[in-house]
């Protein structure tokens, strides 16, 4: 007899179970438009100060619509993109998470973001179309709102320009020959390093060349990290470093900061969040640097690459999708959001009406001698050039850090390492069971 | 047959930490050794004393003077970094001790309890339960830390203080180190006298067992305490806010703010130096424990 008793226990137990699932599947699949009740959403972000500008929404439209963000702070980078995923597997994504430009292949198409084309689409009209487009990938739904932008450009001490007599660079060309003339009148300076520890630059500058590192042809990926014009950007750094025209030592290191604090380095190819970089890297330079367009390819020309960037994107985890989304819009297009996202978490907003807004009236104190300096960023962030990103990002990176970083260390050929870097993408799309187009 | 001979084994193993073997005494100092453990040193603590100089430095002072130069910024550094978002480093190194201390406390006691038994009961299986913690052994926590996280996800847990304490309690490491001591420390005559004078098992191992063991179970404690002090990707994959966040995860934070944002390094760096500190402390505080001559007035070998 107790058997049976014991049957019976499991048999309902498991109706019981079935039956919350299956209630609990009918909750999930409407939740997004039946809003009733206050709502608590999560965000994860690494932007310093998020907190006091999550404030404001919790405090003015956040209170009108009940619905209240709480922010908790994570680490950027790469390893980001992981935790996101595995808490996805275990369906514990928080509602919404901050991800850079490059990730967002990565994070679709493992299925941890959601379309949220419905509620912020008209947003559409914000933002410049290169800038629009990283967040669709190409489709018609949109998995994320941007937030910030790294458009490029190049840096140089001022001062020291005009000591050696050197004139700013408008061409890559023109670029090589100031790094050379530079070496003739002060041999023991360089006019720049080139680095691997940061592959967001060399993507940046491929993609002014106009590269497109991943395409898609039908369901396939197309792979092109080794196509011409990356090869020009690879062979020209590659050249410069093999004749000693500029120097070969990693970016972010002490003796780094140092070179450019004292003047060893006297430019540097980089993106608008520069300054901030400069003021820890180069403490004694302040005032004394000035910030141009980054060289072209050919005389005339405007494009530029970006590094960095991120946006605001809603997980297919959220119980409350169209809540986030309606967050992620205001967080990045309301002008109170952008002007307190600019002034606590220093970020240059995608959003191109808020790039002349009040928080950028002013230069930044690093470059007080450069009166038009966000005018100016603002011009450049134009002409930036449309990016290309796949699902594996990370791998590309990786291989090019390890590829190019020897590269340039033993003054090799460049092109070598950046077949490398194809074949290892390549290698890595095959093997997540990725159609690839060869 | 088998566990005869490996019971002897342990016997014979048994008496090393009992007996102090003394070199031999020489007149001279052997050169080359000496040299080399010299070069070892001043590798291990060059990083050590450039923190320690670092941390004092302000933030122009940092890259512009000489490495080894102490700077005049140490208090200023302090100051900043405990204002930071309202004094979370302070929070930070709180949960660091909470995770380490009780971590491995309870750690510790697990280890015990379960190496005295492999250690002293024959029973079937003892030697299949010790095979499978020494595959433990050697299965770095690292790669478990995933699984973990997706169990804990299932119980609801993550995202807490347990998730963290959880998985750390069971430490195979720690089981295996108590065992051998046990093993050793811990004579099979003493338990059987004990028994014979009609103490029950478990006052048998409270009462006699217990102090013998304490200098191998204090290097069990120390070995979690700085593992888990040290510890990163388990509270880095189980926790999301970062009031809950260990010392190692807020520094971490701190230097990846994301490319637009100045790195912290200055705060950063006296961050690091002041997170070993208490671990040089317990270091020098518990060190003490080592030098008990245990085996004393038990019984002669």
């Amino acid at each position: 007899m107790p058997n049976t008793k014991q049957w019976r226990l499991v048999a309902t137990a498991v109706a019981v179970t079935l039956g919350a699932t299956t209630l609990a599947a009918c909750g999930s699949d409407d939740d997004s438009d039946a809003q009733s009740g206050p709502v608590s959403l999560t965000y994860w972000t690494w932007t310093p100060g998020m907190d006091k500008v999550v404030d404001l929404w919790n405090k003015g439209p956040g209170k009108e619509q009940q619905i209240t963000v709480t922010v908790k702070k994570q680490a950027s980078g790469d390893t980001l993109v992981t935790k996101i995923l595995t808490a996805h597997k275990a369906k514990k994504a928080p509602d919404l998470v901050q991800a850079e430009y490059q990730a967002l292949p990565t994070l679709v198409s493992n299925d941890a973001l959601a379309d949220i084309s419905g509620e912020v689409g008209d947003a559409k009209k914000d933002f410049a179309e290169g800038v629009w487009q990283q967040t669709t990938l190409g489709t018609d739904a949109v998995y994320a709102v941007p937030q910030d932008i790294g458009p490029m450009m190049f840096y140089y001490r001022e001062d020291l320009f005009k000591q050696y007599g050197l004139k700013v660079p408008t061409t890559w060309e023109e670029f090589a020959q100031t790094a050379r003339d530079l070496k003739k009148k002060a041999p023991d300076k360089d006019l720049t390093t080139f680095s691997a520890n940061d592959s967001g630059l060399f993507a940046g500058l491929a993609q002014q060349a106009g590269a497109k590192w991943w395409t898609t042809s039908g369901e396939k990926w197309q792979v092109g990290i080794d196509d011409a014009a990356t090869q020009k950007v690879a062979k020209f750094w590659g050249d410069l470093v093999k004749e000693d025209a500029i120097d070969n030592q990693p970016m972010y290191t002490p003796a780094w900061n140092k070179a450019l604090d004292t003047g060893k380095q006297i430019a540097w190819v980089s993106a608008v969040w520069a300054p901030g970089t400069l003021t820890t890297a180069a403490p004694d330079t302040k005032g004394k640097w000035a910030m141009a367009p980054l060289p072209q390819w050919s005389a005339g020309e405007e494009v530029t690459g970006s590094w960095g960037g991120s946006s605001t994107a809603v997980t297919t985890d959220s119980a409350h999708k169209s809540a986030a989304a309606k967050f992620a819009a205001w967080l990045n297009t309301d002008g109170d959001a952008l002007a307190a996202l600019a002034k606590e978490g220093g970020i240059y907003p995608a959003a191109t009406g808020a790039q002349l807004s009040g928080a950028f009236a002013k230069s930044p104190e690093f470059f007080s001698n450069q009166a038009d300096f966000y005018t100016e960023a603002a011009e450049i962030a134009k002409t930036t050039a449309p990016s290309a990103w796949g699902p594996n990002v990370n791998v590309a990176y990786t291989s090019f850090k390890d590829a190019f970083a020897s590269a340039a260390k033993n003054k090799s050929d460049f092109g070598a390492a950046l077949k490398t870097m194809q074949d290892d993408t390549v290698a890595d799309l095959k093997k997540q069971g990725f159609g690839v187009a060869e | 047959m088998s566990s005869l001979a490996v019971g002897k084994a342990e016997a014979t193993t048994g008496t090393r930490p009992g007996t102090v073997q003394r070199p031999p005494l020489r007149g001279r100092i052997a050169l080359v050794p000496t040299i080399t453990l010299l070069l070892g040193a001043l590798y291990c603590l060059l990083p050590v004393a450039w923190v320690v100089i670092a941390a004092t430095k302000s933030g122009s002072e940092l890259f512009s003077t000489f490495t080894f130069l102490p700077g005049s910024g140490f208090t200023d550094n302090v100051k900043e970094l405990s204002a930071y978002r309202d004094g979370v480093y302070w929070k930070w190194m709180g949960n660091s001790a909470l995770y380490a201390g009780l971590g491995a406390l309870l750690s510790t006691a697990v280890s015990a309890v379960s190496g005295y038994a492999l250690a002293i009961y024959r029973f079937r299986g003892r030697e299949a339960v010790f095979s499978v913690l020494m595959a433990g052994v050697l299965m770095p926590p690292v790669i478990l830390a995933i699984p973990q996280y997706l169990l804990l996800a299932k119980a609801d847990i993550t995202d807490s203080y347990a998730s963290v304490l959880l998985p750390l309690v069971l430490s195979p490491y720690g089981i295996y180190l108590a065992r051998i001591y046990a093993a050793a420390a811990v004579p099979a005559d003493v338990v059987e006298a004990g028994r014979m004078d009609g103490a029950g098992e478990w006052r048998i191992f409270t009462r006699v067992a217990l102090p013998m063991m304490i200098p191998g179970l204090v290097t069990v404690f120390l070995f979690q305490f700085v593992a888990v002090w040290n510890n990163f990707l388990l509270p880095y994959i189980m926790l999301s806010d970062d009031e809950k966040f260990p010392i190692t995860l807020g520094l971490f934070t701190l230097l990846e703010q994301g490319a637009n944002t100045p790195a912290l390094y200055t705060l950063v760096i006296t961050g690091a130096f002041l997170a070993v500190v208490p671990l040089i402390a317990l270091f020098l505080v518990i060190q003490r424990f080592w030098s008990l001559d245990l085996l004393s007035g038990a019984v002669k070998s």
